[in-house]
């Protein structure tokens, strides 16, 4: 069960699907637990009923997609020592630690309040349910800020030595775990999964105004995913460029292959919009080019000099292809993003926000963008970082488990089938949730009671229609 | 026994393990037991059961294991590719049960296959763990920081037996549990469950312990030499005091008895292993000291974990004491 191909590149193919799959699901579950912060708060500050009813909409959600989160989590936790144990021999001492103080920092937060946060509103009252709501959503950022500087750490290795086994070592904790490349990094990463929970937000929202443009609830969860857009987008951007500019110091090698360039550009690089990068051919083919650009873009002057593959030994380089596609994806998408938000300012001036059908239909597409903005990301930075996995001193090829090709191919495939498998039906379970209409939510419960009670609630009545047909 | 970083810390990976395979083992149990419990209602009830606590149980396997790249990063990298099969196996495990948690409710046509899921992927998950304990027992291949057995190593009649073994005592330990939550009906089902689950894992225990000693030759040294023979006395006798309180727990109709027997019975066979194993983590392989990360590695996590684990320790007995008490079956949790 080879596939005809060798272990090494079986276990990369299988690293790149399982943590593809793992970071789909914290991608939004991070964005999700934030929005359900948000939501709680204004429902206890407010007492509007409305902020109730969405967050239990979304709390169901919320489960279906943080219970993917944590187990796709689980295997790649385990998978550094199955397919990568040179890997992790080698850089463990360095980045265990991290990864050790995401788990008893952040999931153990996560997860010890998780049900607390889903099922003991009830039980705890209103201020500690608050509390245990918040302490979910901390803890996925606490999490993605180590993770982010633990892998930050693989791209741009600080505060380390190497003994004579080729072990690293750690020197400085401080430069370790604040790499150059961290904040950059886990800004963007952040901010990446608000935006890509904004979108999706937003296309439940668009998707039940347009049948029913007076739905309260709907109403909300547009304005405040277009907000989102309208904000958060044009920092994203500005974030990335700055990021950018990060590794052109850091990794020139990555972005040569982001921006298509083989030769070197001494007085001014253009920006190719659009071409096939050959690497066998060393050239950039059917390039479509604007003179000079990228250098502005990249060096902030029009005569900047730019490095390009040629510039480093054949053996040194990324392969340029997948990360020169990916980041046109990437920023095409957030491009996108942007006018979407620009569209909502001008639509909410106009008062036309829940109404523009326009506007509504286009939201829905839109749903899926940051996913693929978000996979697309990663792909750049990670292909753009090979041959190595701590950059410039680990290779792939010297990280890989002394495993045989059968056994890595035999768990891909397991892996394939089980992931379509339960995540497929999961996505499947998440689209069912989506269609149900936010006022579904039995109001005369809310309203019989005084709001107080509502409070205390949801008991087990409500609970029944909240979940519709489908939920039991 | 030096009290240095690296005896410290294996005692914290010692802890995360044992705490995983008590917690996870009861709601592994209860999935183990799912065929026993056929209609739909007492299956909500006693997934619900461990509903708000399934999570955290599960983050202390990610401790012990995420935990030891931090801080016996030869281990990690030795052990898992020589249990590779085992290892995949139980994550997938791992994943069907996860999910059916959520899914189940989700669903009314699918609901019995991710009933299914959750049965096979606890069952399934008990066993590789049991085998990993077995293989890891037996010892592995180990040269030059790198793994060197074959793919089929970890698969022995004596990996097989402890598979089984765990899987009937996690079972125990479900039964127990749903013994513990639960009322009527319901509880008495269980606590006929839970008096051949002990009759099982007392014999399995037995039988994984007379047999030990014979797979290599340092534990029947450890276990039959002098001093240490002394201590290993001792275990044997604790275990039949829990086996006692277990037996009269489940006869008297006792809710908590049973459960905190159990787990005694857990606790002390994992102690067993412990008196085995030292001073060796990969035994006959790889020792505490050998093994370990640098000192800055070790101090810089012990750090985090001195004050942390504790406070860990404080909020999950929170969130246990919120859902404390027999489970309402009215109280709809989804
Ligand atoms: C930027 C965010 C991010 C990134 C890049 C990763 N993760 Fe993740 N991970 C999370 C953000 C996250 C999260 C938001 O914290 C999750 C999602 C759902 C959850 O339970 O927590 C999570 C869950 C999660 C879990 C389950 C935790 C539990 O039991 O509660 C594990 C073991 C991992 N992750 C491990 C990893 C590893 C080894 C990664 C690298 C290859 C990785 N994650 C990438
Ligand atoms: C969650 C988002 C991530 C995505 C989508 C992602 C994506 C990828 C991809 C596509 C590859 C294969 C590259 C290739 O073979 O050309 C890869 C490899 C790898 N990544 Fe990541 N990665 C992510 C996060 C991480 C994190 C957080 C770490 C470390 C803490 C990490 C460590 C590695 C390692 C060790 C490899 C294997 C060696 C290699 O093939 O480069 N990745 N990743
Ligand atoms: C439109 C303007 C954008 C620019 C200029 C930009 C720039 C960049 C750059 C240069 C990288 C590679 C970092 C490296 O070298 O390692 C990157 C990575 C990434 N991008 Fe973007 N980006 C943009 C928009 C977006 C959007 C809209 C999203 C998602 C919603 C996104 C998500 C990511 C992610 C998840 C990564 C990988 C993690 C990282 O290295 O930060 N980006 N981006």
């Amino acid at each position: 069960m080879t596939f005809g191909m060798t272990a090494e590149i079986l276990a990369r193919i299988q690293f790149a699907f399982t943590v593809s799959f793992h970071f789909i699901f914290p991608a939004f579950s991070i964005g999700t637990a934030s929005f359900l912060a948000v939501l709680n708060g204004l429902w206890l500050w407010k007492r509007d009923p409305a902020y109730l009813k969405l967050f239990e909409y979304w709390k169901t959600i919320f489960a279906v997609t943080f219970g993917m989160g944590v187990v796709s989590g689980i295997v790649m936790s385990y998978q550094f020592g199955t397919n990568w144990s040179v890997f992790s021999d080698r850089a463990g001492a360095v980045i265990g630690p991290l990864m050790g103080y995401e788990v008893l920092t952040a999931f153990f937060l996560e997860a010890g309040f998780l049900g607390i946060a889903l099922f003991g509103r009830r039980r705890v009252g209103d201020t500690l349910h608050m509390v245990a709501v918040a302490m979910v959503a901390i803890g996925t950022l606490v999490s993605a800020t180590w993770i982010t500087s633990a892998n930050s750490w693989m791209h741009t290795p600080a505060g380390y030595g190497i003994d004579a086994n080729g072990i690293f070592y750690p020197e400085d904790w401080w430069a370790i775990i604040f790499n150059p490349s961290f904040p950059y990094r886990l800004t963007h990463t952040v901010l990446a999964a608000f935006l890509t929970t904004a979108f999706a937000v937003g296309a439940v929202g668009a998707w039940h105004l347009l049948k029913d443009s007076t739905n309260r609830q709907a109403r909300i969860m547009f304005s405040m995913a277009m907000w989102m857009a309208a904000i958060v987008t044009p920092m994203q951007i500005l974030v990335g460029d700055m990021h950018g500019l990060n590794t052109l110091e850091h990794q020139p090698a990555k972005i040569a292959a982001m921006e298509g360039h083989y030769e070197s550009h001494e007085d001014g690089a253009p920006l190719i919009l659009f071409g096939i990068p050959d690497d066998e051919a060393e050239e950039t083919k059917y390039a479509i080019e604007i003179p000079k650009l990228g250098s502005l873009i990249l060096t902030h002057e029009w005569d900047g000099a730019i490095e390009g593959l040629k510039a480093f030994p054949k053996e040194d380089r990324p392969p340029a292809l997948i990360p020169f596609f990916t980041f046109r994806i990437m920023v095409g998408l957030g491009l996108l993003m942007l006018g979407m938000g620009m569209w909502s300012l001008w639509a909410r001036y106009h008062k036309t926000l829940y109404t523009n059908r326009w506007l509504l239909r286009a939201a829905l597409p839109m749903g899926g963008s940051g996913f693929v903005a978000v996979l697309a990301g990663w792909y750049t930075t990670e292909v753009g970082r090979q041959p190595y996995t701590v950059y410039g001193l680990l290779r792939t090829a010297d990280s890989l488990s002394p495993v045989a090709a059968p056994a890595v191919g035999a768990s891909l495939l397991a892996f394939v089938i089980v992931y379509f498998l339960v995540f497929g039906a999961g996505v499947f379970y998440l689209f069912r949730l989506f269609r149900r209409p936010p006022l579904e939510i039995e109001d005369m419960e809310l309203e019989k009671g005084p709001t107080r009670a509502a409070g205390l609630v949801p008991g087990p009545a409500q609970e029944e229609t909240l979940g519709g047909p489908n939920a039991h | 026994m030096p009290i240095d970083l690296p005896t410290i810390w294996a005692g914290i990976i010692a802890f995360a393990v044992l705490a995983y395979v008590i917690l996870d083992g009861f709601d592994l149990g209860v999935g183990i037991l799912f065929p026993l419990f056929p209609h739909r209602r007492d299956r909500d009830i006693i997934t619900n059961s461990i509903a708000p606590v399934w999570d955290g149980n599960e983050t202390w396997l990610v401790l012990g294991g995420g935990g030891l790249m931090a801080v016996f990063p030869v281990v990690y990298a030795t052990v898992l590719p020589a249990l590779y099969m085992p290892i995949i196996a139980m994550l997938l495990g791992l994943i069907f049960r996860g999910v059916a948690f959520e899914f189940r409710h989700r669903t009314q046509r699918g609901s019995v296959w991710w009933d299914v899921g959750f049965w096979a992927g606890s069952t399934v998950a008990g066993f590789t763990q049991g085998i990993a304990l077995g293989a890891l027992v037996q010892g592995i291949d180990v040269a030059d920081r790198s793994y060197v057995g074959g793919w089929w190593d970890w698969l022995t009649p004596f990996s097989l037996l402890t598979g089984l073994a765990v899987v009937v005592g996690y079972g125990l330990l479900g039964a127990t549990w749903i013994n513990l939550k639960t009322s009527g009906e319901l509880q008495a089902h269980a606590r006929r469950i839970a008096m051949f689950a002990g009759a099982g894992t007392l014999v399995l225990i037995g039988v994984v312990s007379l047999w030990t000693p014979f797979v290599r030759g340092i534990y029947f040294e450890r276990w039959f030499g002098w001093p240490t023979a002394f201590f290993s006395a001792f275990v044997p006798a604790l275990l039949g005091v829990c086996a006692l309180g277990l037996w009269h727990g489940l006869i008297t109709d006792k809710h908590l008895q049973p459960f905190l027997a159990a787990l005694g019975l857990f606790v002390l066979s994992f102690v067993g292993l412990g008196i085995s194993f030292y001073p060796y983590i990969v035994p006959g392989a790889l020792t505490i000291a050998e093994a370990a990360a640098p000192d800055s590695s070790l101090q810089f996590l012990l750090v985090g974990a001195v004050i942390l684990i504790p406070t860990i320790l404080a909020y999950t007995g929170y969130a246990y004491w919120v859902f404390r008490g027999k489970i309402d079956p009215e109280e709809g949790y989804h």
